[in-house]
């Protein structure tokens, strides 16, 4: 099978990117600086991703926010204009079927969805939404700049865009180019998500990539920032076995859909997830900091001082801001406490590892009010 | 100088005296790996044939192994890669050796690929 590039595949060639097959596309994976100088320059300047394999969607029609109800446990009837949510589609027994980013856009509904759900998403979303029409972005692409320098950066584009708040969006022409830009991400720092037209794309990425701040980063920083921001990656710490309230997500379960609000229920799942936040998940997920130098990957078991197991790791990498190895996973409650001292066994050794606060690096989210 | 011959799994060997050889990664294998942040080595005296697991290296982004490119015994590891695993990425084929091994069958050691074959090897990969 053949991969799909991205519209930038030529900047990334250019800049020297080591490409690697993601999700069905060739991404860069790192440039010449590697993923540690990367991740650094983006938790200090600002730093170019592309994640154009994302998927975006639109969805137009008078009934679109109660029918977004009735797929996702969150709020949208009370969602302001320029407004958006973090959220997850759930399925009958309470599972995530994918995360996503739903915005207020006036007209529409504006929707960025993991690259390797997108096909299935948008299935669901044209089988469910009777009233309503899902409009996929194929003309867009996605872009991020994220880092503490990115709103100094986009400001010189258009002085308006540093006025944004966290998770708000507006359209904005920059340099003739018309975008759709939110300050949002998925690093933890202060950042922007810009979706622009795919003929601009090149032109866009090459004037953000002049600026004195401004360095390319690729997939592997972008996944050692997110962890050390402590958020979740669909199918590899959530899916379709794991609730919002496990995944520790359960704050994008909006008040008015819980028990005793305006909307209760009414989502995929509502008995299991109402009854979980009621009466406590049975699995948690929680952060680690290992006590080694190895580190903990994906399916790694978290186990009590005999033996027994507690847990299974489902992200670990060496976390450069906080120059440890640190993991997520999921464990029993009981043992879910801050504090608390697990077994992980890497290869034939059990290490020591301290359940720990998330994030493991603090937000830098920019909120005026 | 001293002969060094390579694997198709991007590992070198080095004669250093008789019988004696130092091990590690390729220019080739540390470009693929990046970032490299721990390196776990073998004890000494830990006696391996060729193809067994010696070491385990591990990048920011994912986790390797090396295999002993020949048989032999363990008998000095380099334990500055124990807080400088990034000399791997630096200097692979100098600083950035893994251990010696006292060789238990030399023969193996004419069989891996010579300096030509595998440029050339590595130049059909990319």
């Amino acid at each position: 099978m053949s991969l799909l590039v991205s519209p930038l595949h030529k900047i990334h060639l250019d800049l020297g990117a080591k490409m690697g097959p993601f999700t069905g596309y060739s991404m860069p994976i790192w440039y010449p600086e590697k993923i540690i100088a990367e991740h650094n320059h983006t938790r200090t300047q600002a730093s170019l991703f592309d994640i154009s394999h994302m998927g975006q969607v639109s969805i137009v029609g008078a009934d679109a926010a109660s029918t977004l109800e009735e797929l996702i446990p969150t709020d949208f009837v009370n969602l302001s204009y320029k407004k958006m949510h973090y959220c997850c589609f759930t399925n009958n027994q309470g599972g995530i079927l994918d995360d996503l980013i739903v915005a207020n856009l006036g007209v529409e509904f504006f929707v960025v969805m993991n690259a390797a759900s997108k096909e299935q998403d948008l299935e669901y979303l044209r089988k469910n939404v009777a009233t309503a029409s899902v409009e996929e972005h194929s003309e867009n692409v996605l872009l991020a700049l994220q880092g503490p320098k990115a709103a100094e950066v986009l400001a010189r584009f258009h002085p308006e865009i540093a006025d944004l708040d966290f998770m708000t969006i507006d359209k904005f022409v920059l340099n003739r180019i018309p975008c759709i830009i939110s300050r949002s991400g998925y690093t933890g720092e202060d950042g922007f998500e810009l979706s622009i037209p795919v003929q601009n794309a090149d032109q866009l990425a090459r004037a953000l990539l002049a600026q004195p701040e401004v360095k390319p980063a690729g997939l592997g920083a972008r996944d050692s920032l997110r962890l050390e921001a402590g958020l979740r990656l669909y199918g590899q710490d959530m899916d379709t076995t794991t609730t919002p309230v496990e995944a520790g997500i359960h704050w994008t379960i909006s008040r008015a859909r819980r028990i005793g609000g305006e909307r209760e229920g009414g989502f995929p799942g509502a008995d299991v997830i109402l009854q979980q936040i009621a009466n406590g998940p049975k699995k948690r997920m929680v952060g680690m900091r290992l006590h080694t130098k190895a580190l903990a990957r994906k399916g790694t078991k978290i186990c009590l001082d005999d033996g027994i197991e507690i847990g299974v790791v489902t992200s670990g990498l060496f976390a450069p801001t906080v120059k440890a190895p640190i993991a997520m996973g999921y464990i029993e409650p009981s043992h879910a406490n801050v504090g608390t001292v697990v077994n992980i066994q890497i290869r034939n050794s059990m290490v020591s590892a301290e359940i720990v606060r998330l994030p493991f690096v603090k937000h830098q989210y920019r909120t005026i009010t | 100088m001293s002969e060094i011959r390579y694997t198709q799994d991007h590992e070198w060997v080095r004669v250093v005296s008789e019988d004696i050889v130092e091990v590690g990664i390729t220019d080739f294998a540390q470009e693929q790996l990046g970032d490299i942040v721990f390196i776990e080595l073998p004890e000494v005296d830990l006696s391996v044939d060729a193809s067994d697991e010696i070491a385990v290296i591990e990048s920011v982004k994912a986790a390797a192994e090396l295999r002993s490119p020949v048989s032999g015994t363990v008998i000095e590891i380099n334990e500055e890669l124990e807080d400088q695993p990034e000399l791997v990425n630096e200097n692979p084929t100098e600083d950035g050796w893994f251990c010696k091994l006292e060789l238990s069958s030399p023969e193996e050691f004419d069989d891996l690929l010579n300096e030509d074959e595998y440029s050339e090897y590595v130049a059909s990969l990319e």
